[in-house]
């Protein structure tokens, strides 16, 4: 690895005096890098590192204080029960929806895309609410669950839902542009190639849009542990039992303990980055594979 | 589809099989609102020390916090709390009227119109009082700019409201325009309307903005306590409201959960002396004196209190000053 | 019998598993958003036509609706610009510090958005680190206008990126190098060859950016400020119609938010498969 990069490096040299056909003057491509790293500075690093800064503000004893405290635990313990449930669920649904979207004709197409987007528009507070609507106490079938001892709202079920809810469209609304893009020609090839519907789902078309549903995956990941609002209606805030991490981080910013507040929060960007690093890993491999074939042509 | 929906009911009925059978004991649920923290806390440990040595089997208290309408709204909505401690009595009206869990008459199953512990509304300015604010008529001079929550989602904040009023009936008279408009003005000094209390307070404090905060008066004691005695002041105003956060038990709940003599347990220890004492340590005004630390009583400044039942009590207030429409609505109508 | 209908619904292909894949997505689809909202459509039903016009076109809705919907459309305006930037610039440049970049995109959807609201005040307000930086020049970030803007265009970071990138990604080359070999600048190749390609993920992602900025409430009551008819955003107005326990206002206001991202959405969306059939790309 370590060598191929040098070898990959030593041709790159001369590019400053020649620019190929397909790439842009180093002075463009400097400015464009420059204009992008300026934007990410101000909207993405700044707040982030604001995080971090106040999260080991009273040093790296109480931060560890934080998120061991048993409260601290439980939420972690419920976000990541949840993201477990919510994310598989969703990830079915998008490739059967983009499946079907993708890679057929049929009229109403855009009304069923848009319908696909519909949560992202819903207001988190709405998101929660229309679930107490569905199956809280005052609603229709309501007194029926409670007689049955089911228990929906304000219990882990209500926040599976309102999560499953949220982070709906993510896996579909990847995967659907990539497969428009890609049409049915490598499908159509591998089926008159005698290949059966499974066989040409799992060996054509996974891998055209491998990156795509791993991307996908990651956003409803980060989203489904990140969800406050929708959660907060649905979760009745029980302390140690109905508290997801956005939850409980809340309520230590209430209790004016804000250092511990942002230690909670700066553990949901590490669980983001560390679903991430692992995506950079699956790349990482992937483009040896496909070194490996290059070469072996 | 009812595959997806079993696995899933499964796995959740799995874990939750796994959270609840490490609450087997006595679980009482308490759901208050925001700034009871700390206060529940101590009180929580001492109330489970209290029942143990009366020969009763351990008890866990889980605690729900949150703004006090939207609290009430998860009852309404079948969160099953045991008691309710909530910032104002028409919260838990609500409850009373939409499930019928808790009897109409609930305020006198207590002591005190059901208030353990009262408080009231003070100014907290920043040190040395460079606007030098004195009392609610500074409030609406040129320059100064005042930070208070929004008063149609936040419970304390129509305490803050109401106080303002009381402050204008006296000083106008009773001349119902000439208070509106006071009001107004005073509203319209307001930079920021925060969604809590709390969110009043960091904005205050932490980002710097506005000149004078109105709180509880316990909350701008622990905000001198937590966020620096050297930076604020509380300043006392003429004139306040007694503001009354009541308690009381859910019966529709705890005759189910068979959770009933604990929960009333619970609530009656809150009036007793190690209850107000606990109440008074946390800046709550007790509703009996007596039983408190004497030193953390002399920290409440002597000031003229009305009440809410000046005003008619809750359930007029309510709706002519906070519902749609109303007083407050109608200060922000363009062209009033 | 369901094939048979649905071989005449849609166009004959022989790629299989239409039924399934569809089947599975409109039911998947009705229980978890359609049955979910058309409750929400049904209780501000029980409004009545005259409350329900009232409430929706009260002076301080509008506001509310217009500020909501201005502010969403600029966040997701400039993330469109930025994140095909962003995209660009991950996929095509090698640069220090490229793949740290590239991971940390995705933050904003794992942060909570309470959290970002926080910090982003701590920023932007008169005495922060960025909001210090402006206030001598007498601008002001936080709890103003421009404050939800900033919130909101954090919120979609990831989505115009996310979207553009794996499409990008998977570009072929050879096209480019044709448009070069003819002759085309650099500048002509991305606007006439690259872009249009690009055109549908843009697409989208801008619809998701503009859909998540309408409905996004946790960030920016914040930041915002929260004063009635200046920056007071419609979330905010179905919360204060939660708190006094009116559902049917509450859920009236959300309906209406409702139906004009719909709207909104569709209208991308089919400018979306537009673009799709004009540029041939795709089936």
């Amino acid at each position: 690895m370590v060598l191929e990069a040098s070898f990959d490096a030593a041709p790159a040299a001369p590019a400053e005096t020649w620019t190929p056909p397909t790439s842009e003057r180093p002075l463009v491509k400097w400015t464009l890098v420059g204009i992008a790293l300026a934007f990410l500075g101000f909207f993405l690093f700044l707040p982030l590192v604001a995080v971090f800064v106040e999260a080991l503000r009273g040093g790296v004893g109480i931060y560890f204080d934080a998120i061991t405290e048993p409260d601290a635990v439980a939420a972690i313990r419920l976000t990541l029960i949840v993201a477990a449930i919510a994310v598989p669920c969703n990830l079915v649904f998008g490739l059967a929806a983009a499946w079907a979207i993708a890679k057929f004709r049929f009229p109403g197409k855009s009304l069923l895309i848009t319908l696909i987007d519909l949560p992202f528009s819903v207001s988190p507070v709405v998101s929660g609410l229309v679930f107490i609507l569905l199956f809280g106490s005052q609603s229709l079938i309501g007194p029926w669950l409670i007689s049955n001892g089911i228990e929906i709202v304000f219990a882990i079920p209500g926040i599976v839902l309102a999560t499953i809810f949220v982070t709906f469209p993510f896996v579909a609304r990847e995967l659907i542009p990539l497969m428009q893009e890609q049409g049915t020609g490598d499908e159509e090839a591998a089926l008159s190639l005698g290949a059966s519907g499974w066989q040409t789902f799992l060996y054509v078309t996974l891998p055209n849009v491998k990156w795509a549903l791993l991307y996908g995956v990651l956003l409803c990941n980060a989203r489904a542990m990140g969800e406050f609002g929708a959660v907060s209606v649905v979760s009745g805030h029980i302390r140690g039992l109905t508290n997801t991490m956005p939850l409980h981080v809340e309520i230590l910013y209430n209790e004016y303990s804000f250092q511990a507040a942002f230690a909670v929060a700066s553990l949901l960007a590490l669980l983001a980055l560390i679903t991430l690093s692992i995506k950079s890993f699956l790349e990482w491999r992937f483009a040896d594979g496909l070194k490996a074939q290059r070469s072996g042509h | 589809m009812t595959f997806l929906r079993r696995s899933l009911v499964g796995a959740v009925g799995a874990t939750l099989i796994f959270v609840g059978s490490a609450s087997a004991q006595t679980t009482l649920l308490n759901v208050s609102y925001d700034p009871t923290r700390e206060l529940y806390k101590e009180f929580n440990s001492a109330f489970s020390a209290h029942w143990k040595e009366l020969g009763n089997g351990p008890v866990t208290i889980r605690m729900s916090h949150g703004g006090s309408g939207k609290q009430a709204r998860s009852v309404i909505d079948g969160l099953d709390a045991d008691v309710v401690t909530l910032a104002l009595e028409a919260d838990i009206d609500a409850i009373a009227e939409n499930t019928g869990k808790i009897p109409e008459d609930w305020r006198a199953d207590l002591p005190n119109n059901s208030s353990p512990y009262t408080s009231t509304i003070v100014f907290l300015v920043r040190k040395d009082n460079p606007k030098g604010i004195k009392d609610w008529g500074d409030l609406t001079r040129e320059g100064v700019e005042v930070i208070t929550p929004n008063p149609k989602t936040s419970g304390g904040a129509r305490w803050n409201f109401l106080a303002a009023w009381a402050y204008g009936e006296k000083a106008f008279g009773g001349d119902e325009e000439k208070v509106r408009e006071f009001v107004g003005d005073f509203y319209r000094h307001v930079p920021v309307l925060d969604t809590g209390a709390r969110g009043s307070t960091t904005t205050f404090v932490q980002r710097g903005i506005g000149d004078v905060l109105l709180a509880w008066e316990n909350e701008a004691f622990l905000s001198l306590e937590e966020l620096g005695p050297d930076e604020f002041e509380i300043v006392v105003p003429s004139i306040s409201i007694k503001a009354e956060p009541p308690v009381t038990l859910v019966p529709g709940n705890t005759e189910t959960k068979d959770t009933t003599e604990v929960a009333k347990a619970y609530l009656d220890y809150l009036y007793s002396d190690e209850g107000q004492k606990i109440s008074a340590k946390h800046f709550y005004r007790p509703s009996n004196p007596s039983a408190a630390d004497p030193a953390d009583l002399e920290r409440f400044p002597d000031l003229e209190l009305v009440t809410v039942d000046d005003f008619g009590g809750w359930k007029e207030a309510q709706p002519y000053f906070f519902g749609d429409g109303g007083v407050f609505d109608k200060i922000y109508t363009p062209g009033n | 019998m369901v094939t048979a209908t649905l071989g005449r619904f849609k166009q004959p292909s022989v790629i299989p598993c239409f039924g399934m894949a569809f089947g599975f997505t409109l039911t998947y689809l009705s229980l978890v958003v359609l049955i979910p909202l058309g409750a929400l459509v049904l209780r501000s039903a029980g409004l009545g036509l005259e409350d329900f016009w009232r409430l929706a076109t009260d002076p301080r809705t509008l506001a509310a609706l217009k500020l909501t919907f201005l502010a969403a459309l600029i966040a997701a305006t400039i993330n469109l610009v930025f994140g095909l930037l962003l995209a660009w610039v991950l996929v095509r440049y090698e640069f220090p510090g490229r793949r740290i970049i590239d991971a940390v995109i995705d933050l904003p959807f794992a942060l909570p958005t309470a959290v970002a609201g926080i910090a982003l005040t701590a920023l932007y307000a008169p005495n922060g680190w960025v909001g210090s930086l402006v206030a001598p020049l007498g601008w002001k970030i936080a709890y103003t206008p421009i404050g939800i803007v900033v919130a909101l265009t954090f919120v979609c970071l990831p989505f115009v990126v996310r979207t553009v990138e794996p499409v990008l990604r998977d570009l072929d080359r050879e096209t480019e190098e044709a448009a070069a070999t003819l002759g085309a600048s650099r500048f002509a190749t991305f606007t006439r060859v690259i872009l249009p390609a690009l055109l549908p993920a843009l697409l989208t992602g801008y619809a998701l950016a503009l859909a998540r900025a309408i409905g996004e409430y946790g960030s920016v009551i914040f930041i915002a400020g929260n004063i009635p008819y200046v920056s007071e955003i419609a979330p905010l107005l179905i919360v204060i119609r939660l708190e006094e326990f009116n559902y049917e206002a509450a859920t009236a206001v959300a309906a209406v938010m409702l139906i004009i991202s719909f709207t909104m959405l569709l209208i991308v969306n089919l400018i979306q498969a537009w673009s799709r059939r004009r540029f041939g790309h795709g089936s």
